[in-house]
Formats: structure tokens, sequence, C-alpha cells
């Protein structure tokens, strides 16, 4: 991946907010890629975990939003309990995630799920889906 | 004894086979279950944004409910609602400054300082019951069954919220030995099932939960034990994934740790509510002389 660095971006307001957020230091990881090893979803990434947090550092938004990393994360805190560095990894997603969200764009549509999916769903699916994936 | 009970919203329908079994087997165990009057959705997930604090309001919340009643403890059977309601009482208990906004926001209710203790029903049984007093109540052994404890995320992470060694924990098969099961230890045991990416990524949940079952197909477990109502649904639809994909692989039915309990202690059954099981569990519970007849699933 060829992107531009610049030190406005590495300083700008992006990695301020998803630092405030996330309450996570980002500069802790020295990308060792534990979390990325074992994350039950990273098949389906696009961008491995250690790569979404180095994207985060260097503060670049963009290169994020094109990926689906952040929309894949169950959440499940594999990374967040096995990193080296004590980075929750998790909040870290959250944060990148809720910058979308916050601004009213939805992940999941609700009204776009298909009645014979919604049956026999359970509720706790469908509510930490919503909290989840849903501004 | 009395125990508070949160059920949360699923074990009082999708999952009511979780907790029949549970309160019935409870009660012959010596605990009583008592369901928390006026209790709310614990909302599912603990709310991972620093400047969030309204969804902590519904975990907090029930957490007041037990301190009215004069409750310090409260038990969940669901591991989500454990999750969420633990991690809301951690929050309170360790950041003065949330709580204190939490509180004040919450100006109708009495304040939560961190008066209750949060545990999942394993850890009552592993703590306050104890596996040889289970094994003595134990009428029919489960014999001959082979069967794999599957923990999920949320009895085991974040590491505070724990109820066993993170990466190896053992209280589910304990429970299984002192019943009389035979335990399959398999690698998959506190792998993420995709957990509520089934409901937006279908197909790559179902790529993680297909994954957990046929490890433990491999290691030849006959059933999969587990405790939260998310993964029974994930395992259950890849189970059916699993079967439409490869016909001649055997079937592989998930039972919560409740149901089995209730079988051991020799309970009438009906409290097992077979029919709410995606994958039918009576042919190898039959199988194996554990239950007489069943009843149709799907009913």
């Amino acid at each position: 991946m060829r992107v531009e660095l610049s030190v406005k971006q590495v300083q700008g307001d992006f990695v301020k907010k998803v630092e405030e957020i996330s309450g996570q230091n980002l500069l802790s990881c020295y990308q060792c890629g534990k979390c990325s090893a074992g994350c039950p979803m990273a098949f389906a990434m696009d961008i491995l975990p250690n790569q979404i947090i180095r994207l985060a550092q260097l503060g670049l938004e963009e290169e994020i939003a094109k990926s689906n990393t952040i929309w894949i994360c169950a959440s499940c805190y594999t990374c967040a309990v096995r990193c080296p560095r004590g980075v929750d990894l998790a909040r870290v997603m959250e944060a990148l995630r809720l910058l979308t969200l916050r601004k009213n764009i939805n992940y999941v549509q609700p009204i776009e799920i298909p009645p014979e999916t919604l049956e026999g769903m359970p509720q706790v699916a469908l509510v930490s889906s919503f909290r989840k994936l849903t501004s | 004894m009395n125990l508070w009970y949160y059920p949360g919203c699923t074990l009082k329908t999708r999952a009511k086979n979780a907790e029949d079994s549970a309160i019935v087997s409870m009660a012959a165990l010596g605990i009583d279950m008592v369901e928390l009057p006026r209790w709310n959705c614990c909302g599912t997930v603990h709310s991972l944004a620093g400047d969030d604090l309204i969804h902590h309001i519904a975990p907090v919340r029930d957490l007041i409910r037990v301190k009215e009643q004069g409750g310090s403890k409260v038990a969940t059977i669901c591991s989500f609602c454990y999750n969420t309601l633990r991690r809301a009482d951690i929050l309170m208990r360790g950041d003065a400054e949330k709580r204190g906004t939490i509180n004040s926001f919450m100006d109708e209710e009495p304040d939560y300082n961190g008066e209750v203790d949060v545990v999942h029903l394993l850890q009552v049984l592993r703590d306050d019951i104890g596996w040889k007093a289970i094994s003595e109540k134990v009428k029919l052994p489960l014999e001959g069954l082979k069967v794999a404890s599957y923990y999920g995320c949320t009895l085991l992470r974040p590491a505070e919220v724990a109820i066993d060694n993170v990466e190896k924990p053992t209280v589910m098969q304990d429970l299984l030995r002192a019943l009389g099961a035979t335990v399959i230890e398999f690698p998959f045991a506190t792998e993420c099932c995709g957990s509520y990416q089934i409901v937006g990524n279908v197909g790559f949940a179902l790529e993680a939960a297909k994954n957990i079952l046929t490890s433990a197909l491999r290691r030849g477990a006959e059933a999969v034990v587990l405790t939260c109502p998310m993964c029974d649904y994930n395992l259950g639809l890849a189970h059916r994934e699993l079967k439409r994909q490869r016909g001649d692989l055997p079937d592989i039915p998930t039972l919560y740790f409740s149901q089995l309990l209730a079988i051991a202690l020799g309970l009438d059954t009906e409290v097992c509510h077979f029919n709410l099981n995606y994958i039918d569990p009576q042919p190898l519970l039959q199988s194996k002389g554990l239950i007489v007849e069943g009843v149709k699933v799907g009913e």
C-alpha cells in the first residue's frame, strides 16, 4: 500500500479524537501482530487489526474508511487480552466505528433485514448488532 | 438460600431452555433463584467509548434494583448479561468521575457505588456449592456422553471479568466431570462464534462458528455445551449450513450446561425444553439412556 505521510495528519484531529474516545495511547503499539494472529475474524478483513492501528497512528483516516475491518470486528476481546503493550484494541475499533456512526451513517440497516432472518433470531443478537453497528 | 437472579431478554423467550433448567436444578441443589423485580434489558454490550455514558445507565439501573432489594449479589445465566452487568459494576467502582455523572443523571434512583457483586451461575456452582456436593446429588450420571465445553468470549474477556483462566478455563469441564460426562478438550473452546456479526455479516460469522463445530467433531465430541444464547444461535445456524454442505456429517447438538445439570440431577426433563434447541439433542441423549422419550423439536 502506498500512502502519503504528513506531520499534519499525524498531529491532526483524527488521531486526537480516536485517542480521546478510546482512551488508548495509539503509540503504545509496537506492531508485534499478536492481535491479528489471534483475531477470529481476520480471515474476512481486508486490512489486519495491527495494520489498522498503524494507519491510525499515522492519522490515515481515509485508508481506514476504505477498509471493512472495523465493521467485521466482533468485539470478542481476544486481541486486547493478548496485547503485550496493554492496548485495548477493541476500544480503538469502537472509536473508529463511532467516528462514522456519529455522522448518522449506519453499517447495518435494521429495515433491510429480511423477515426470514429475523425469525428465531434471539434479542441478544439484534440488540448487540444495532448497538454496535447503527448510529 | 436465596439468590437474586437477573434473566435478561433472551432467556425469557428463545432461551427458555437455559432458564427453566437452571432454576429447577438450582432449587434441587438448595438455592432458590429469585427473579429481580423491574429488571430491564442490560443493553447486551458494554459501551467501549470513554465519552458515551448513556449506555451504562441500563445495566447500572439493574444493579440499583438489586441494591434496592437489599441484595449484595446477583447471578446471571446469559453470558452477555453477565459481561455487561459486571463491566458496568467495575466502571462504577473504579471511576469516581463517571460514577458521579451517572448517579446524578439518574437523580430519581438511589446512588450506586458498587455494592453488588455480579456473578455467572457457573461461579455459584463452583464457589458456593462445589463440585463434590454437586456430584453427590447426581442421580443419573452422564456416563458415556462425550462433551466439549465451549465458552465463547463474554465469560472470559476482557481479563477483569473472567470467571476462570482467560486462555485455559476449566470451570465447565469440571462441572461436566462432576456430572459424570466424558470431557473432550478442543482448541476452539474460547474462540469467538462471530457474535452479533450474524446479523449484518452472516457469511463471515458462520465461517467462525463452523470452525468451532468442526473442531469439536474432529476431537470426537458428541455435543457442545455452552452458556450463551448468542453462541447457541450462531452454532445452530452453522450446523444447518454444515449439514447442507456435507450431508454425511454427524449431528453435533449444542446444549446449555443447565440442561445437562437437570438431566444428571434426575429432574423432570420437561424443564429442558428440548424443542428450543437448534439441533435436536434427544436422539443422542436417548442413545445414552439419559432421557426416555422425546418431544418433537420445532414445535
